[in-house]
């Protein structure tokens, strides 16, 4: 069952492959312009054109990306003259770290805090939820990411400076996995696991705030709905432990609607990470991206795109999976 | 029934409202009924007489915007109004078991069955772990569930209607209750199904010396099965009545067009009387004191007097100023 559902990704897969390619062939800008410089000849245009390949035929641009493509060269950078995939895999861990933590950081506190404004409704904890969920969501990234920036880092001094993932004059631990937290750990540095848990707070916590009010509220109302129900009923009905009734009973059903925010939120930090990222200097692909397209560079926004739409549909697959996990009824498939 | 027993269970003047966005609805006004050890007795009346709320109060499982406004619960001598909850969740399931109508709805539906009967089990009567699968299994081979062992990693969606209830009625057992309140059971169940489950149930509790009190809009089930019959009607407890004695000399107005509405095989489906009019809306502040009155073809203006409890013979009470 499981194979089946990880087979049909495939097909989406290809999609995101072909709108990558003509979404990139339609952005404005003309790179070989670009590259040639203000001072580039009408010849010297043509010859990057030409060395580019952008001046065959989509059909034929297409046929060469997807060749390419499965010898794993995603093209070069022009901007860095380095290969795009190198360029990725760089930068993905700092991406998903970031990422990750956020989404750790907003489950951690929007579940909590949904299931006991569920079972206190009317309580402070209850309005507390519901102001701050009003305020995740009114709030745009870049603007939560500047305001904590100016407050934590300018005005109070507690945050380091929104340089990245390390401070310029620490080394950063030797690669395992990418992320600097588990690298740092698995190498038993702590000065610098301290210095890169430090710089990754702020931009951590501005992309959770935006994802808590989601899941919050999604909890809460789930919640709501599920201690009202039936089964819950029996379960008090039959004098089962407090712990019983709220957790297994009533939390592990109320659970299955927040898995499925959970997808979704976790694709909306997707998206939000090109701008904290650009916000707090983060090396990810995400202010890679935009580097690259100011820079009119197909290649690199080809790579991110597809990294990214390969990336969501990997997510839906393990949410998929998750939820099969979670719910007997749910049957996966294609 | 031989010689007067102090009841098992004693429901007196029990009055509940609702609060709503509309206003108050009086979902109960002085109700009271009394059960002894072993009795089987039926709640009859129509949907929406206050049956399952009475239930849900006695159970203290009442929805969040209901409240008991006056009365008394006792259990066993136990006032269940003052206990804490500790202790009701002590009693709860282990003394006092109730199911519900709609068994699948009334089950978890992401936890295997078997495994919801082990967390009464668990909860209840000190079995060790390694036991309670076993326990598990015979509470559900009590209930003569075919195939046990495979039935108990069943989840709710993958058994029938009539199954789930067998497995409400393990769960309810399981503990061995001193008194069963039985919600509806054999709501949506087809006949053979309805007649096994109620077979079944009467079997256990004849063999437990367990009392039952079984929840029905169906006046030829409780006719059946049970010693003594309780009519509601919008909240009130219009009468009370050994079984027979209600079915041939039915004294309160509604009890007698209850039984002409209820089919019987030695009468005509012509015959069948359907009740004039309906409940009347319980959140009126002007509700009269007797709440049949306005369908009520004895209606006197002496009517608008409180209700009576007429004692008209040994158990058979009656509230109302012109009885049959």
């Amino acid at each position: 069952m499981i194979g089946l559902r990880t087979l049909s990704a495939l097909p989406n897969l290809i999609g995101v492959l072909i709108i990558t390619f003509l979404i990139t062939r339609a952005l404005p800008g003309d790179p070989a312009a670009f590259f040639a410089g203000a001072a580039g000849s009408q010849e010297a245009v043509e010859q990057i054109r030409a060395k580019l390949g952008l001046d065959k035929s989509l059909v034929e641009q297409f046929a060469y990306y997807v060749r390419d493509l499965a010898r794993g060269d995603l093209g070069t950078a022009l901007s860095t003259g380095r290969p795009v995939l190198d360029e990725i895999l760089g930068r993905l861990p700092a991406s998903l770290e970031l990422t990750l933590s956020a989404l750790m950081l907003a489950t951690a506190i929007a579940i909590p805090l949904g299931v006991l404004a569920a079972t206190r409704p009317g309580s402070w904890i209850d309005h507390m939820c519901r102001a701050l969920t009003t305020a995740g969501v009114s709030l745009p990234t870049f603007f939560t990411g500047l305001l904590l920036a100016y407050i934590f880092y300018y005005r109070l001094g507690w945050a380091p400076a929104p340089i990245g993932r390390l401070d310029p004059y620490a080394t950063p631990p030797a690669t395992v996995t990418g992320f600097y937290l588990i690298d740092a750990a698995l190498a038993g540095d702590l000065d610098v696991f301290i210095a890169s848990a430090r710089q990754l707070i702020l931009p951590a916590l501005t992309m959770a705030l935006f994802v808590l009010a989601p899941l919050a509220r999604m909890t809460r109302a789930a919640m709501l709905g599920v201690l009202s129900a039936d089964f819950v009923r029996t379960a008090r009905a039959y004098g089962l432990s407090r712990f019983t009734v709220l957790y297994r009973y009533a939390f592990r059903n109320a659970l299955l609607p927040v898995v499925t925010t959970l997808g979704m939120v976790f694709s909306f930090l997707l998206g939000s990470n090109v701008l904290v990222e650009k916000v707090f200097a983060w090396p990810g692909i995400g202010s890679f991206a935009i580097e690259s397209l100011m820079a009119s560079d197909y290649a690199p926004i080809q790579g991110f795109v597809l990294t990214m739409g390969a990336l969501y549909v990997l997510l839906n697959l393990a949410i998929d999976i998750l939820y099969r996990i979670v719910d007997p009824r749910v049957e996966v498939s294609g | 029934m031989s010689g007067p027993q102090p009841p098992l269970l004693a429901v007196s003047a029990l009055s509940v409202e609702f609060r709503t966005r509309s206003g108050k609805v009086r979902a109960l006004d002085n109700v009271s009924l009394t059960l002894r050890k072993g009795e089987l007795v039926a709640l009859v009346g129509e949907s929406g007489s206050g049956k399952s709320v009475t239930a849900f109060a006695i159970m203290r499982v009442l929805d969040p915007a209901a409240r008991i406004t006056s009365g008394s619960l006792h259990f066993g001598g136990m006032d269940l109004l003052a206990m804490k909850d500790a202790e009701l969740a002590e009693l709860r399931g282990r003394e006092l078991s109730m199911i519900f109508q709609n068994p699948r709805a009334a089950l978890n539906p992401i936890r295997r069955v078997g495994r919801q009967i082990e967390d009464v089990l668990l909860r209840h009567a000190a079995v060790p772990r390694q036991a309670l699968r076993a326990q598990a299994i015979a509470a559900l081979t009590q209930v003569r569930i075919p195939d046990p062992e495979k039935r108990y990693a069943a989840y709710p969606h993958e058994l029938s209607g009539g199954m789930c209830q067998r497995i409400m009625i393990a769960m309810a057992l399981a503990c061995r209750p001193a008194l069963l309140i039985a919600d509806e059971p054999t709501t949506g169940l087809d006949v053979t199904t309805q007649a096994a489950i109620l077979d079944l149930m009467r079997e256990l509790a004849h063999a437990r010396g367990m009392a039952m009190l079984l929840i029905t809009h169906d006046l030829g089930l409780a006719a059946e099965y049970c010693d003594r019959v309780v009519v509601m009607h919008a909240g009130h407890v219009v009468e009370t009545a050994p079984t027979s004695r209600l079915l041939s000399l039915p004294r309160h107005p509604y009890s007698a067009k209850l039984i002409a509405a209820t089919p019987r095989v030695d009468r005509r489906l012509d015959d069948l009387a359907a009740i004039a009019g309906n409940l009347p809306d319980l959140r009126r502040a002007d509700l009269p004191p007797c709440r049949f009155s306005e369908r009520c073809d004895r209606y006197t203006p002496t009517c608008a007097a409180p209700l009576p409890s007429n004692t008209v013979a040994a158990e058979h009470a009656v509230a109302c100023h012109h009885p049959l």
